[in-house]
């Protein structure tokens, strides 16, 4: 059973560097840790047994546990914690951390390794792995000495939660855990007070709007610890936001400045307003080639304000007129000060005449599916996806009140992420509903986390499949740019039954394949007291829309889902090659 | 944006393992370009120093800085372009010689200042140090005769004056100069480019 050996902790005994380990993760308030064990982290599992305070997960797989931890480090935005073995435990945890690092996820990666005499000689289940991760982890050690465990480990939470977060590996060779340990087990560290703007930076960003006719704020991942602010300083100057795919959340989309998402499948609103602004603030942002479509016709007209804790994404893909470098949630605070309403009229008019281009999807399709379950969700309610076109669909179709309910992967775009994230997650909050809504594809990508539910007998985790039978994405781009030549997008001859797989795992399972069915489906599923499954089989072949063609500029949207022709393509070719020639 | 041309930084480090492919992974992962690099200890033990002679416009190196700092192990750069600096390089340079030109290859050597450190029937080998201009300059005027072999250590930098490089405390976070506004803010007239309305 999961708890085996920890109802009655023994005398902890002579103290160790695994004991020290699981010290200093305890000291740390680190409740839970994801992992799956293996011959070079022995020891350390062995330790797990006296340290009953901190909570093992066992996933089924280790790129589960690293996406686990990312889940609960973007529902609680505390530092997620995860755990493998030496060579391929190791090597399984290289997808989550890489995810980690592109969406600035708070992470702890802890992996064993073979005995120090042993590295560098291909030993059994050796590998480089500080060396494999060295680009994909803000940074990475490999533990020497026994004495230095702790405050490596202290240190690496430093590290990872601070500044911009992302994620950290500490590799422990199988003789420093079983070392005799005699140092102190080290207080954690102060969290790093956040830089403040620069007084002259806000000052000429205060100026910028104030002279502004069409301003626009847009949010990213960097803006969700500052979500009261923005939202104050956008109420106060009556601006517009947008929020990234990464920022939704970090303002109220009940409120009526809000105008969506940005990007290739963002609102009419945002992308028209982006493209029409004078006067464009950025918080906490990277211009994502996703976010800025073609980068010469990214804000064309517009003054950019790029507010950001990190100096090196200031100017790095757009070209910043007022770049304040510095905490958001103080940024925002300062620039709320002194506030004066000044869109034009116009520009308010023309805004909300883009928001009525809002198209609901009114047939049965993906969008119509996503729409009917999202609307079910409470505003406390996790909101994971996978990646695909059920994500974009779920990012234009959710409303989020808060930040930190909508977790998915951004930046890398990994298939399979949403299953074990959506487990991170609903463990981290086990009182509200942990839904990922997740294609037929990726949810076969880690389907076996369906066990980690079992094992721990998690009852708010609810899985939506959006079945299409496709690689919808990978179909639609080939629709529209290769003559719909569909090369190994086809799932739907070799797809298991869903609802028998869960089954297998004792998740129960519901189906739904008409809007008819629909409602009782996800009443049933919503209800059921365990986690489940629900499974909306769609037709093949919806796409989503509004799209930005790759190499277009975001005012190159096509709104809508054009109507099905056979010289479609050429035409979507045609564009785009004349979009990346302009 | 600005021209392409050369960029001496110096970049204090930590001792730490990884350190040097921390940096060049860096280098080779977003593309810049590096002509030169040395690498060596410092009078504080624990701190080593490179300097990094990196290619690209201002706005390529001025990105590269900003990545250098977020790596934990970087403790300070100085990017040269910006203060008053002294740099060395030392070469050895082996010339071919023969008993016609030996003599005037020793006169060139002379002029440079520059120390022969090996004599071979056929060859003479020098130490030249000095600026790239003047290392350049030497190289040229020995290639008529026959260059055999060069190797270089790369350049080497220090800021002018007495004011040293290194904090005292060198454990501390790299600290981003005040960014400097990359553009002008335009007048909106001015500003205003055109957005075809595609719909």
């Amino acid at each position: 059973m999961a708890d085996n050996g920890k109802q009655h902790a023994p005398h902890r005994g002579d103290m160790t560097g695994a004991k020290a380990l699981w010290a200093t993760l305890a000291n740390h308030g680190i409740s839970t840790v994801f992992g799956y064990p293996g011959g070079a982290i022995m020891p350390v599992y062995d330790a797990l047994t006296f340290y009953p305070e901190v909570r093992h997960v066992l996933t089924r797989h280790e790129q589960g546990a690293a996406h686990a931890a990312e889940g609960w480090a973007k529902a609680t935005g505390e530092i997620g914690v995860c755990m493998a073995t030496s060579g391929p435990g190791a090597t399984n945890l290289v997808t989550g951390l890489a995810d980690a690092m592109l969406d600035s996820v708070p992470l702890l990666a802890i992996t064993g390794n073979v005995a120090s005499h042993l590295m560098g000689t291909d030993a059994f289940q050796e590998a480089d792995i500080t060396g494999i991760t060295l680009p994909i982890t803000k940074h990475n050690y490999v533990v020497r000495d026994v004495e230095d465990l702790p405050l490596i480990v202290a240190e690496a939470i430093r590290i990872a939660r601070s500044g911009r977060p992302g994620p950290v590996l500490v590799d422990i060779p199988k003789d420093i855990q079983l070392a005799a340990f005699h140092g102190e087990i080290p207080a954690p560290h102060a969290r790093p007070e956040a830089p403040a703007p620069s007084p002259e930076s806000v000052e000429r960003a205060l100026e910028l709007l104030r002279g502004a006719q069409k301003p626009v704020i847009m949010a990213g991942g960097g803006s969700l610890n500052a979500s009261a602010e923005i939202t104050a300083l956008a109420r106060a100057w009556d601006i517009p936001v947008i929020t990234t795919l990464m920022g939704l959340g970090a303002f109220p989309s009940s409120d009526p400045l809000w105008l969506g998402m940005p990007g290739m499948h963002g609102s009419v609103a945002a992308n028209r307003a982006i493209s029409e602004a004078d006067v464009l603030l950025g918080i906490g942002l990277r211009f994502d080639d996703r976010v800025t479509g073609r980068v010469s016709g990214f804000a064309p007209n517009a003054a950019i304000i790029h507010v950001e804790l990190d100096a090196a994404e200031i100017g790095k893909i757009i070209r910043t007129h007022v770049p304040v470098r510095g905490d958001a949630r103080q940024a925002a605070q300062l620039l709320a000060e002194g506030a004066q309403p000044t869109p034009s009229p116009e520009w308010k008019a023309q805004i909300e005449d883009w928001k009525s281009r809002t198209v609901t999807p009114e047939t049965y399709g993906a969008g119509y599916a996503v729409k009917a379950v999202v609307d079910r969700l409470r505003p406390d309610d996790i909101l994971s996806s996978d990646v695909g076109q059920h994500q974009m669909l779920a990012a234009q179709l959710a409303r989020f009140e808060k930040p930190r309910r909508w977790i998915n992967s951004g930046g890398l775009g990994t298939m399979g992420f949403g299953l074990p994230a959506a487990i991170g997650a609903g463990m981290a909050e086990p009182g509200v509903r942990s839904v990922v809504i997740a294609g037929d594809g990726g949810f076969q990508m880690t389907a076996q986390e369906l066990a980690t539910l079992k094992m721990y007998d998690v009852r708010n985790v609810k899985i939506c499949i959006i079945n299409n039978s496709f690689l919808g994405m990978v179909r639609q781009w080939q629709e529209l740019f290769h003559e719909k030549r569909y090369s190994e997008v086809w799932l739907g001859d070799s797809n298991p039954d869903f609802i028998k797989l869960a089954g297998a795992y004792d998740v129960p399972g519901y189906r739904a394949t008409t809007a008819e069915e629909l409602p009782a489906a996800i009443d049933a599923w919503l209800s059921d007291p365990k986690s489940a499954l629900l499974e909306v089989v769609v037709p093949h072949e919806h796409g989503v829309f509004p799209m930005v063609p790759a190499g277009a500029a975001l005012y190159e949207m096509i709104e809508t889902e054009p109507a099905k022709s056979p010289d479609l393509s050429a035409q979507m070719q045609d564009a785009a090659e004349e979009a990346s020639e302009a | 944006m600005t021209e392409v041309r050369d960029h001496l930084l110096s970049i204090l480090v930590r001792d730490e393992p990884r350190v040097l492919t921390r940096i060049t992974a860096l280098f080779g992962r977003r593309g810049y370009n590096i002509r030169s690099l040395s690498v060596g200890s410092t009078e504080h033990p624990g701190v080593s120093r490179m300097t990094i002679v990196v290619s690209g416009d201002r706005g390529v190196v001025e990105q590269a800085i900003r990545q250098l700092e977020k790596l934990h192990d970087v403790v300070k750069i100085i990017d040269h372009s910006l203060e008053k600096y002294v740099d060395r390089e030392l070469v050895l340079v082996k010339v071919a010689i023969t008993p016609e030109s030996r003599v005037e290859v020793r006169q060139i050597a002379e002029d440079f200042r520059s120390r022969i450190v090996d004599v071979g029937r056929h060859a003479l080998t020098f130490e030249v140090t000095g600026d790239e201009g003047k290392i350049t300059a030497f190289i040229e005027q020995m290639r008529p005769f026959g260059i055999l072999e060069t190797m270089r250590t790369g350049r080497i930098a220090l800021t002018r004056g007495s004011n040293a490089d290194i904090p005292t405390h060198v454990y501390h976070e790299g600290e981003t100069q005040a960014l400097q506004p990359t553009l002008e803010v335009q007048p909106r007239e001015e500003r205003a480019r055109h957005v075809p309305n595609l719909f």
